[in-house]
């Protein structure tokens, strides 16, 4: 079983930097990238399972400021309602 | 020796006859398997249930080169941990039933998603097949994806498909005969945990090693502990002794992040996988999907183009059902009757049969026209992609009453009729969401409530007959919303279940997909409610004719009569009851029923009643009727998806109750407004 190095920009759990912020703040058309999951086993589970783990990059396509928001991971679209995109944290990237 | 091959089907064997083989169809939702299932199978599937659990199963069979195949649909799942049933479900058909092949179905489009599950299912050490579908949409968005290099990346056989036109399925069903008769020697390369939690990995393993259940790969087993699946930390909980099971908890205890690490080991196998396999198109290129979809998500224009697209959906039903309907009526059912009055002796069997089991096939008969056409409409709009549209635009109504935009689909098919809606419930996942939507569903008017509109509104109401049937199909609605927002406020609080959907890319409709369960759709509604009410329909016509086939002294009449006094409080005399319970049977039984208590033809019912009652008896008798107890078909629909006498009594209850309540207010109101 060889060793795997991390994908490069990967942050590891321990050391959170100030600029995270929860996927809801992202505004139409901003790129990010996932840091960290929060939150219960059962959600976790089921949004890593559709492509949210720390290193994947998310567009947003749709964000209204209430309501569910729409967001592009993995090539596919995903609708999140707020409270589940608060589990996510992302470092906002500029594309 | 008798032939154990499947019964009708080519045999190409000669002397050594072999079982069929046993192929699990595998997949994330939405990547087609369905077309898959269906090409294959054609007509020869069988729908049913997993067993004690409302999660539908389909099986079927065909030939792979000559082989005799049996092929299990699983349900679609995004990965295989213990989070819904339909996860367990899927891992423990293959755990426990070997089957001979596992096609794992991705979409060639959403490569990089799909290979999760088919990583999952790689770590059962299941005999795989990637199946990858959908090769024309992933042209189409730019992605060129090199089938024989993933297979030497992933160890599998992967067979290309475009499962609409079925190009590539020749290809595909020789894979699956070679594998079934075990002529494949593949050697998959498993995805890994993680670098920084392999020790734990290692040190789990050795803690569980030999006491895994037989059959359970140990790898597996110590994967899923480490993402903390249920179902599993108790299996190992109960097989481990004290000692062991301590130590895995203090490991486990030390890797709390342990799940995401799975999970991104997961994601860096695919990617390697997919490197030389797969190349980008430029990113930035806008689908035609968003575009579609700023509209159809738009929290305002989104809810315009819903309310459009049903207000289409209800304008095709009835222009080309209503129509059919009574073709139906006056070419069949009506000529049957009157048939079968002619030619049977004696009197009583000829009522019988003619009034009795006729009529009430009849009614069935005269429904399915327009039921299959809304099915269609309703089919053709989830195929192509746009109920999930419909699902999110409407999350947010739905949230007061506690429910998700999920439960949206089931109560439209209500409009239809409840029985589907009800049955249709099966693809909310949360328990109590699905209980509270079957409960709320049948509040949602139905056509045949509509129908008893459709004839008494006109005539009694006339100019403002639009205005008053509209009013009648928002009362329901009306008290739907608002009993689902005290039942959440109150009883159902805590309960909480995520938002999380997947908005798949709109694609051309599959006629067959959609043809297909068009037929399942009808056929279900024929089974279930047609028997249901053509047995009710003989029960209560029993019940009118009989003592001496006078409908005034009937027992039904006695009953009708006997409850007269909690029909005051709502202005109903006897035989406005007598049509309000002859509805259990089917809702539009009621307008046979008022005709034949009030010895009046069918054509001028309407007028006569307008004689001899108020209008605000009438208004209270529609009202009554919209929110009473559903047709005896919905309850025992209720009572099979439920499970639960009590849900299905609650249910009866609640309606009375709210039917009561809203009548006598509604009458009382109108008498003194001097209707």
């Amino acid at each position: 079983m060889e060793a795997e190095s991390a994908p490069p920009s990967l942050e590891t759990s321990h050391a959170v930097p100030s600029e995270t912020i929860p996927l809801s703040a992202l505004h139409y058309g901003e790129h990010g990238m996932v840091i960290r999951l929060i939150g219960g086993r059962m959600v976790l589970g089921r949004l890593m399972a559709l492509g949210f783990t720390p290193g994947a990059r998310i567009r947003l396509i749709q964000n209204y400021g209430r309501g569910p928001l729409i967001v592009r991971v993995r090539n596919a679209h995903i609708a999140l309602g707020r409270r589940e995109a608060g589990h996510i944290l992302i470092h906002k990237e500029v594309v | 020796m008798k032939h154990p091959c499947a019964e009708g089907a080519l045999c190409a064997c000669s002397d050594v006859c072999v079982p069929p083989a046993l192929i699990a169809l595998a997949g994330q939702p939405n990547v087609g398997k369905s077309t898959l299932f269906n090409r294959l199978t054609g007509l020869r599937q069988h729908v049913g249930n997993w067993p004690g659990k409302t999660i539908e199963r389909k099986t079927g069979a065909f030939i792979a080169c000559g082989r005799n195949c049996q092929i299990v649909d699983l349900p679609g799942t995004y990965s295989l941990t213990a989070h819904s049933a339909e996860e367990v479900i899927t891992r423990q058909f293959i755990l426990q039933e070997h089957p001979d092949v596992v096609v794992a179905m991705v979409n060639a489009a959403l490569l990089e998603r799909g290979l999760y599950l088919v990583a999952e299912l790689l770590a059962l050490e299941a005999p795989v097949i990637v199946v990858l579908n959908m090769l024309d949409v992933a042209q189409q968005e730019g992605l060129t994806i090199e089938p024989e290099v993933l297979a030497a990346a992933l160890g599998v056989p992967v067979a290309p498909l475009v499962a609409t036109h079925g190009q590539g399925l020749s290809n595909l069903l020789q894979i699956i005969e070679q594998m079934s008769h075990g002529q494949r020697a593949d050697h998959p390369k498993l995805p890994q945990i993680q670098a920084d939690h392999q020790d734990a990995f290692n040190a789990l393993r050795r803690l569980i090693t030999r006491w895994t259940p037989p059959g359970y790969p140990e790898s597996w087993v110590a994967l899923k502990l480490l993402e903390a699946d249920q179902e599993i930390t108790a299996l190992m909980q109960a097989r481990l002794p004290a000692g062991r099971w301590q130590a895995v908890q203090e490991l486990l205890a030390g890797h709390e992040d342990a799940p995401v690490a799975v999970a991104s080991g997961r994601y860096e196998w695919i990617g390697r996988m997919l490197r030389a396999a797969m190349t980008h198109p430029v990113p930035g290129q806008i689908g035609v999907t968003e575009r579609l979809d700023q509209w159809a998500t738009h929290p305002w224009w989104g809810l315009g183009l819903l309310a459009g697209i049903f207000g289409l959906v209800f304008w095709l039903t009835y222009t080309v059902g209503a129509p059919l309907q009574k073709i139906l009526e006056l070419w069949l059912v009506a000529p049957l009757e009157t048939a079968a009055k002619a030619n049977l002796a004696p009197t009583w069997l000829a009522r019988l049969t003619g009034e009795g089991v006729v009529a009430g096939a009849g009614t069935v008969l005269s429904f399915v026209p327009i039921l299959a056409i809304f099915f269609a409409v309703l089919g053709v709009l989830e195929d192509v992609g746009y109920m999930a549209r419909a699902a999110y635009v409407m999350d947010r109504f739905m949230h007061p009453l506690g429910l998700h935009g999920k439960s949206f689909l089931p109560l439209c098919l209500g409009f239809g009729c409840n029985v589907p809606a009800v049955l249709g419930c099966r693809i909310i996942e949360s328990g109590w969401a699905r209980r509270l939507t079957i409960f709320l569903a049948p509040l949602v008017p139905c056509t045949a409530r509509m129908a008893v509109v459709a004839v008494l509104v006109p005539a009694l109401f006339g100019a403002s007959a639009a205005l008053v049937s509209f009013g009648l199909m928002l009362i329901g609605l009306t008290i739907m919303a608002v009993t689902g927002i005290v039942l959440h406020r109150t009883f159902l609080r805590g309960e909480y279940t995520p938002f999380i959907m997947e908005l798949p890319l709109y694609h051309y409709p599959n006629w067959r997909v959609i043809g297909l369960g068009v037929w399942q759709r009808t056929l279900a509604f024929v089974k279930k409610a047609g028997t249901v009410i053509v047995v009710a329909s003989i029960v209560i016509w029993g019940l009118a004719a009989w003592p001496d086939g006078q409908p005034e002294h009937s027992f039904l009449a006695m009953v009708g009569r006997g409850l007269e006094p909690i029909g005051q409080l709502m202005g109903l005399d006897w035989r406005l009851l007598v049509a309000l319970l002859a509805g259990l049977a089917a809702k539009e039984n009621a307008i046979a029923a008022l005709a034949v208590v009030c010895s009046a033809q069918e054509g001028g019912l309407a007028a006569m009643l307008a004689t001899h009652y108020s209008k605000a008896s009438l208004l209270a008798f529609l009202v009554i009727q919209m929110l009473f107890i559903p047709c005896v078909a919905t309850l025992a629909a209720i009572r099979q998806e439920t499970q639960s006498w009590s849900w299905t009594l609650g249910s009866v209850a609640f309606l009375l109750a709210v039917s009561i309540t809203t009548g006598s207010t509604v009458y009382w109101l109108a008498y003194w407004a001097g209707f």
